[in-house]
């Protein structure tokens, strides 16, 4: 009838019986609990420090660019080099004609300077920046909205990039090709600053607070149509 | 924060004036990156936003009438905010309403492709990617940055232009405003048209044209109270924001599917 049922209860037994003799007898147990803390401590670096560290490459900015030396030199602060276009669009980071009024020749005996000079201003080619902000093809942002209208600093968003002496290292995500600043450098999803992370969430979440506005019949906060394109 | 009255979007399109050109389909083709192939004959399988369509009064020569019907995605409302019948139906939340704008999104990266949606449109206003997009030789340099471009195994729906919108609320940030005038946000069919058959703008609003033509009556789910305008499928209770406009009545009652004998409403 049910032999086979009864064997592999009795097949269990024995083994259970098997194991708990084996702990009394010479603490093998004990090395198989610390095998298991070994491993699990071993899989939780390779899945929080080690698999994070690889999924991201790291990339030099092709100049030095140093912004608080800058602001020394230009008139109009931040919208010298980044300011909003009568259409509505933001200029963005800078184009290279905005910097040849100061860097037609070098100025100084400045290595970055003298490097900026001779492989772009004399070869008037554009600098191929990495946006550390930049968000999926997908998503509609606009600056008019959140500096000019909500009237908001760029460290909210962008924390102090604006005043560094040298820029920060970009960080590019080797399966997506987004950069780190989107997703976040903390690992278990903390964030101390505002400017720590920018998914689609803490856009929403701002938007939520700031004008409680419900627009999307389909979720409690703002509708698709509004970061989507 | 001060609050902006919310917007319903919609259009009319005077099927007196077209001429079935076609401008209008061009047009957004080439405004929303809609993609195409080398042979588009198979038209189940390609993509349009925009479809004009051919119909007649199927009376015999010398009677016979041809009337030209341009059809978009209708944006529905439904019988309560935003219950139109894709957005109801789609199991990824990846096409919402936005009470805000009247206007049905489609957000591509979200879809995975069910094609609920597009059994659930009575239009066909909904197309589904069959094919990566595959674009001749140097095109995809002059695709527009503004809308995302699709790829295999999505749907994809005409939006009315609503990145021209987000252009525009930016151009009235920078100058000061929160509103927009009529003509700051018109879809790129409405501005290719060469008869002007297509008039765009805010149904909400009373004093743009488009409210004066559809005279839609909120109270009943935006029946027009011109007797010339009706919609697509109306008695369907739909509630889509494009009328039609038309002076001849077999063109309303083909519009929504009288029969012949039956005496409308
Ligand atoms: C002399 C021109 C100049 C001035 C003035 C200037 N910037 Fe910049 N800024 C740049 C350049 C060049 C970059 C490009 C580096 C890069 O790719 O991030 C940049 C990048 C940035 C970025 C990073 C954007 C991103 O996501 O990659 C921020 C934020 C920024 N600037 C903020 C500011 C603020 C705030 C000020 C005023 C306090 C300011 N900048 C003044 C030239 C300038
Ligand atoms: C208002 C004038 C002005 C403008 C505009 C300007 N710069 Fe400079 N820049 C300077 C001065 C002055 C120095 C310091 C020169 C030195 O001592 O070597 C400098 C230094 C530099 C250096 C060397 C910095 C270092 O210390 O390592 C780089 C790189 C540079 N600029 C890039 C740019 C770029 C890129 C732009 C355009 C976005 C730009 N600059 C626009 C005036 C300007
Ligand atoms: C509400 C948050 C927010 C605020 C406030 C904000 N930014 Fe940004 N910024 C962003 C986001 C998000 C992007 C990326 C946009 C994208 O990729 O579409 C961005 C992109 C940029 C870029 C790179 C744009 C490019 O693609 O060339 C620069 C430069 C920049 N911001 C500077 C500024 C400056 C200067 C200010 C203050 C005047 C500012 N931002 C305020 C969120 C913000
Ligand atoms: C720290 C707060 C904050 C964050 C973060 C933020 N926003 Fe905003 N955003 C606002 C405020 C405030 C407004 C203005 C709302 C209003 O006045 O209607 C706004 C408005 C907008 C608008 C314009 C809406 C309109 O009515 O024209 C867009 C688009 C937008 N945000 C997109 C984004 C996206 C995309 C992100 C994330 C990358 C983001 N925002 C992050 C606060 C924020
Ligand atoms: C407040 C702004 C905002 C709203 C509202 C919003 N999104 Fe997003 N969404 C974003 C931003 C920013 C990103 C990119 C960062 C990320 O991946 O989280 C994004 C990313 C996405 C992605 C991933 C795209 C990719 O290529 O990585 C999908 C899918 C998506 N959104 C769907 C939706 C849908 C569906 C809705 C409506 C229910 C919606 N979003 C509403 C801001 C928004």
């Amino acid at each position: 009838m049910s032999t086979l049922d009864d064997q592999a209860k009795e097949s269990t037994d024995e083994a259970a019986v098997e194991s708990t003799e084996a702990i009394q007898d010479n603490g093998t147990g004990g090395y198989i609990i610390l095998f298991f803390i070994l491993g699990f401590i071993a899989s939780l670096l390779v899945g929080w420090i080690a698999f994070p560290m690889a999924l991201y490459s790291k990339k030099e900015q092709p100049v030095a660019f140093n912004h608080a030396l800058h602001m020394d030199e230009v008139e109009n602060g931040c919208e010298s080099c980044h300011f909003f276009r009568d259409d509505g669009s933001y200029s963005g980071v800078p184009k290279l004609e905005q910097c040849i009024e100061c860097h037609e020749e070098v100025q100084g005996d400045n290595e970055n300077e003298a490097h900026f000079v001779s492989e772009y201003v004399e070869k008037e080619r554009e600098v191929p920046w990495l946006i550390y902000s930049k968000q999926p093809d997908c998503v509609f942002f606009s600056h008019a909205a959140h500096v000019l209208k909500a009237k908001m600093d760029c460290v909210t968003c962008h924390g102090p990039v604006g005043e560094m002496e040298s820029l920060p290292v970009y960080e590019e995500n080797r399966i997506t090709g987004y950069s780190r600043e989107v997703w976040g450098k903390n690992i278990a999803g903390l964030k101390k600053n505002s400017w720590d992370r920018m998914k689609m969430d803490d856009c929403a979440d701002c938007h939520k607070e700031s004008n409680n506005k419900v627009t999307s019949v389909q979720t409690e906060k703002d509708a698709c149509f509004v970061c989507h394109k | 924060m001060e609050q902006v009255k919310d917007k319903k979007f919609g259009m009319v399109i005077d099927l007196d004036k077209c001429t079935g050109c076609g401008s209008c389909m061009v047009a957004c083709m080439s405004e929303n990156n809609v993609p195409f192939r080398e042979d588009e004959t198979d038209k189940l399988l390609s993509v349009a936003w925009m479809r004009v369509y051919k119909m007649t009064n199927r009376k015999p020569y010398p009677d016979t009438e041809v009337c030209y019907f341009p059809r978009p995605c209708m944006h529905c409302e439904g019988q309560h905010s935003g219950h139109s019948p894709c957005v109801s139906v789609c199991p990824a939340v990846a096409t919402d309403y936005s009470t805000a704008t009247g206007i049905v999104s489609q957000i591509y990266t979200r879809c995975f492709g069910c094609r609920y949606c597009m059994a659930a449109c009575p239009y066909h206003a909904r197309v589904f990617n069959w094919f990566d997009p595959v674009w001749p030789h140097g095109m995809e340099k002059s695709l527009s940055p503004d809308v995302s471009v699709r790829m295999r195994g999505v749907v994809e729906k005409c939006s009315f232009c609503y990145h021209r919108y987000q252009k525009a609320m930016e151009k009235a940030y920078v100058d000061g405003r929160k509103e927009l005038e009529e003509n700051e946000y018109q879809t790129s069919c409405t501005q290719a048209c060469p008869a002007g058959a297509i008039t765009f703008g805010d149904l909400n609003n009373t004093h743009h044209e488009v409210y004066k033509i559809a005279q839609p009556d909120h109270k009943h789910h935006g029946k027009s109270k011109n007797p010339k305008v009706f919609r697509l499928l109306e008695r369907l209770g739909t509630n889509p924001k494009v009328y039609y406009l038309s002076s001849r009545k077999w063109v309303r009652q083909l519009g929504d599917n009288y029969r012949p004998d039956e005496i409308m409403k």
